[in-house]
């Protein structure tokens, strides 16, 4: 790739999500929208070597995607079935010659950035399609970059991208952002699919390929955007809190050759204080907007409060439990159960733990995780009942697909 | 990855206090940064004349100056710090600045993976 190719991708990254939005705003359709946008991407690769990239490269691509979609729609026989077929309900194709895109309010130009993350995000499509939609249309991402960051065959994301296009045009899916009753119900779709990104990108191992890797900061960018334009929506800065705080621990998260350091164990020292300053932040607005938090608030003081202690040992585990006592009163599960079982423990004594436990053993969903019988190999052993200890931590490692989590697992069996 | 962009204003230090319009201005590009979720921080600095220098001489002793530094050929106005996906875009960020008459300079910053497993494990933190 030469030093210009390399600027023009710089400056697609940047104004590709504006561009497709605005013109999906246009003809309704993102998946016609970004065909445009590509075509206005391959006349700068075409001409900025020579011309040099414009003052504002935003308003030359969207007036070149324009003049191209019409050429090229008028060069096609079947231009007058192509018109209806494209111009249903908002954008009419006529709207769109004289819509005059630069004169468009820094608002409307949000709003358009928020329909698009609706749109990429809305519940028609299965979750793998929302994702690659939302990296593909909001993060530009490649396919192939899509592909490697997921370990998916390319073929299978280019297929899933196709496809998720069609479903959205077959159902005409107006382009807009939903309002009232419908908004609170289809944030959290949104939520969801930038979190999926965030974990894909969390659970590389270093020295992986970049581009799994990046898949953190990118969800982080998108958070923070969606933070930007939704700045009215508790769970939104709670999202974005709970991810920078995670992200802090990125450099103590990983022991010589890579091996996973638990977070009790980390080296505070290590963590991003930045990042952890930016997610406190991101809290205080959550918590400053009416209601109490949400679920993705919640972890997010949860994940405040570690990040808090300087020291483990200084953990304030009395609220930690109580935080994850809410959590389970709005989305109850076993997962959450578990981790309230280890606060419990940790605030007040092994026994406390144990007893919640025993509540949840028999959940269907816990009956091969592998952190049940660790956790309550863990406080059996605070207990001082070492022999059962020991057989919980052979059960766990019996159930542990990861061989380092496996190594650790037998080894505490062992130490008895 | 982040990126620090550090800005040498090209003027004379009796012409630090920038105007409303310039302020105003660098306002409108820092929430751009913002709304595209790039900017992490940023801050501008008073004049050298409000600060000093500390200087080594190559065995460890050192000499304090006070400012502005005659010495100095351009001094640091500011920085933003950035997350990007590449040089390249942390430098078209940068070439979007509305200053009128400065130098940006873009530069990666270390992340602790870029280090040698010696070099990390030497490190014992703030």
């Amino acid at each position: 790739m030469t030093e210009a190719t390399r600027a023009i991708e710089a400056v697609w990254r940047i104004e590709s999500a504006r561009l497709i939005a605005g013109l999906a705003r246009m003809v309704g359709d993102v998946g016609l929208a970004e065909d445009m946008a590509q075509d206005a991407l391959v006349a700068a690769l075409e001409k900025w070597p020579e011309t040099g990239v414009p003052d504002n490269p935003g308003a030359w691509l969207m007036a070149t995607a324009k003049n191209r979609a019409i050429d090229r729609l008028r060069r096609e026989k079947t231009y007058e079935r192509k018109r209806e077929e494209v111009a249903h309900d908002t954008g009419a194709l006529f709207a769109m010659e004289r819509s005059d895109f630069e004169a468009a309010a820094d608002d409307e130009i949000g709003d358009d950035l928020l329909a698009l993350i609706f749109t990429c995000c809305h519940p028609l499509l299965s979750r793998e399609a929302r994702v690659a939609l939302t990296l593909r249309l909001l993060g530009g991402l490649t396919t192939p970059e899509i592909a490697s960051a997921f370990l998916t065959p390319e073929a299978t994301v280019a297929q899933r991208l196709v496809r998720a296009k069609r479903t959205l045009r077959d159902a005409k899916v107006p382009f807009e952002v939903p309002r009232g009753a419908e908004l609170d119900e289809r944030l959290p779709s949104v939520l969801e699919v930038i979190y999926l990104v965030f974990n894909e990108g969390y659970a590389a191992s270093a020295g992986e390929d970049w581009v799994r890797a990046d898949l953190c900061e990118e969800a982080l960018r998108l958070g923070r955007i969606l933070a930007e334009l939704a700045p009215r929506e508790p769970e939104v800065h709670g999202l974005v809190a709970l991810m920078e705080i995670q992200a802090s621990r990125n450099a103590a998260r990983r022991g010589p050759g890579g091996a996973p350091v638990l977070l009790l164990d980390q080296d505070r020292s290590r963590w991003d204080p930045l990042l952890i300053v930016r997610g406190r932040r991101a809290l205080e607005r959550a918590e400053a907007l009416p209601g109490p938090l949400g679920p993705y608030g919640l972890q997010a003081a949860i994940a405040a409060c570690h990040a808090r202690a300087l020291q483990a040992e200084d953990t304030d585990w009395v609220r930690i439990a109580a935080l994850y006592d809410a959590l389970a009163q709005i989305v109850p599960s076993p997962v959450v159960e578990l981790n309230r079982a280890v606060a419990l423990g940790m605030a007040f004594g092994p026994e406390a733990g144990l007893e919640l436990l025993e509540t949840i053993e028999d959940e269907p969903e816990l009956a091969n995780y592998h952190l049940l019988p660790s956790v309550r190999g863990d406080l059996l052993e605070k207990a001082g009942r070492d022999e059962e200890a020991s057989a919980e931590f052979q059960r766990a490692a019996e159930l542990a697909t990861n061989e380092r989590e496996r190594d650790l697992l037998l080894s505490r069996a062992a130490r008895r | 990855m982040r990126f620090m962009m550090l800005m040498y204003p090209q003027i004379e230090e009796a012409d630090w206090q920038p105007s409303p319009e310039a302020v105003a201005a660098m306002g409108r590009y820092n929430e751009e940064l913002q709304k595209a979720g790039m900017l992490l921080a940023l801050d501008g600095l008073r004049p050298p004349s409000d600060g000093g220098s500390v200087s080594f001489d190559g065995e460890g002793k050192a000499t304090v100056t006070d400012g502005p530094f005659a010495e100095a050929k351009e001094v640091v106005g500011g920085y933003w710090l950035i997350q990007a996906r590449s040089k390249e875009e942390a430098l078209e960020w940068a070439s979007r600045c509305p200053d009128s008459n400065c130098r940006i300079e873009v530069r990666r910053i270390f992340e602790m993976e870029d280090f040698p497993q010696d070099v990390q494990d030497a490190y014992e933190g703030p």
